[in-house]
């Protein structure tokens, strides 16, 4: 499976994942911010960090440069996104996902390992889970508070748009396992299509026991099947 | 031709932050000056989904 990470000034989990996607054999390849031309890929991963210094708001100004019209243009095409962090940011900014992340609602930079609970499964992104399993991811953000308006966030619950939600370690969703403010505990969502992915937590992170555990990496085996 | 821009977040969106910024447009046609002011806070400046936007001429 082909896959391409794009890099940004300022991205800072682009090596992250290139290791997480090689350790599962993808055949991948770094894309510079400059580039106008995608190489063939099944999957493209806008990955974490700060791009363009989070300028503005973030993932705005990532979200107006010239490598993401390719990315806009394969996502369409019905290609795999995944936005992580950063990269959720600014897929939400392109438009490719619905809604906004906002500044933590403690309104400080989060780096913990948090539990999140499995929404879906039935999906290219999720299928190797099993529905409501529990993970330990690291979340790593100042801005993942998660945003939209009530229309939009009907739509996430009647067609199981929602791909992780924050619990605790009973896999309890309320306002004490929520670290950020996330709208119903939010932590990532899919397109209609279900071809693109945003989540705030770094599946990346978890793809090794030596360093941490290996409850990424399912997502990225749920992909190659 | 000089304006700002007051960025704030929508009153449905509990956070008191908020953004100014002033551009000087190099056309003296105050209607196309401001119609390029809009353009811009639709396209970058502003988020509309969770931010309103005010243009003044200064």
């Amino acid at each position: 499976m082909n896959s391409s990470v794009i890099v940004f000034p300022g991205s800072n989990c682009d090596r992250d994942i290139s290791v997480a996607l090689e350790k599962m054999q993808f055949n991948n390849k770094m894309v510079w911010h400059k580039e106008t031309k995608l190489p063939k890929s099944d999957l493209i991963v806008v990955p974490g960090g700060f791009s363009y210094g989070d300028y503005l708001r973030s993932g705005a100004i990532a979200g107006k440069s010239l490598i993401i019209n390719e990315v806009i243009k394969a996502a369409n095409g019905g290609c795999l996104v995944l936005g992580i962090c950063n990269g959720f940011q600014i897929l939400t900014e392109t438009g490719l996902l619905k809604g906004a992340l906002l500044r933590n609602k403690n309104l400080k930079f989060i780096n913990k390992d948090v539990n999140i609970k499995v929404i879906n499964n039935d999906t290219k992104f999720s299928n190797k889970y099993k529905k409501n399993q529990i993970l330990k991811i690291n979340i790593a953000h100042n801005e993942g508070n998660y945003f939209t308006n009530p229309i939009h966030l009907k739509e996430l619950n009647n067609e199981n748009l929602i791909a992780f939600k924050y619990c605790d370690k009973d896999g309890k969703t309320n306002e004490n396992s929520n670290p950020n403010g996330s709208l119903e505990n939010i932590a990532g969502i899919f397109n209609s299509k279900k071809n693109i992915l945003g989540m705030m937590p770094h599946p990346e992170r978890m793809v090794d026991d030596l360093i941490s555990n290996t409850d990424g990496i399912n997502l990225f085996s749920s992909l190659l099947k | 031709l000089k304006f700002s821009v007051t960025v704030t977040l929508k009153k449905d969106v509990l956070d008191p932050q908020g953004k100014y910024f002033e551009l000087e447009i190099n056309d003296n046609d105050q209607t196309q000056a401001e119609k390029k002011v809009d353009e811009m806070c639709k396209k970058l400046l502003a988020n509309l989904i969770i931010e309103d936007y005010k243009i003044n001429k200064i």
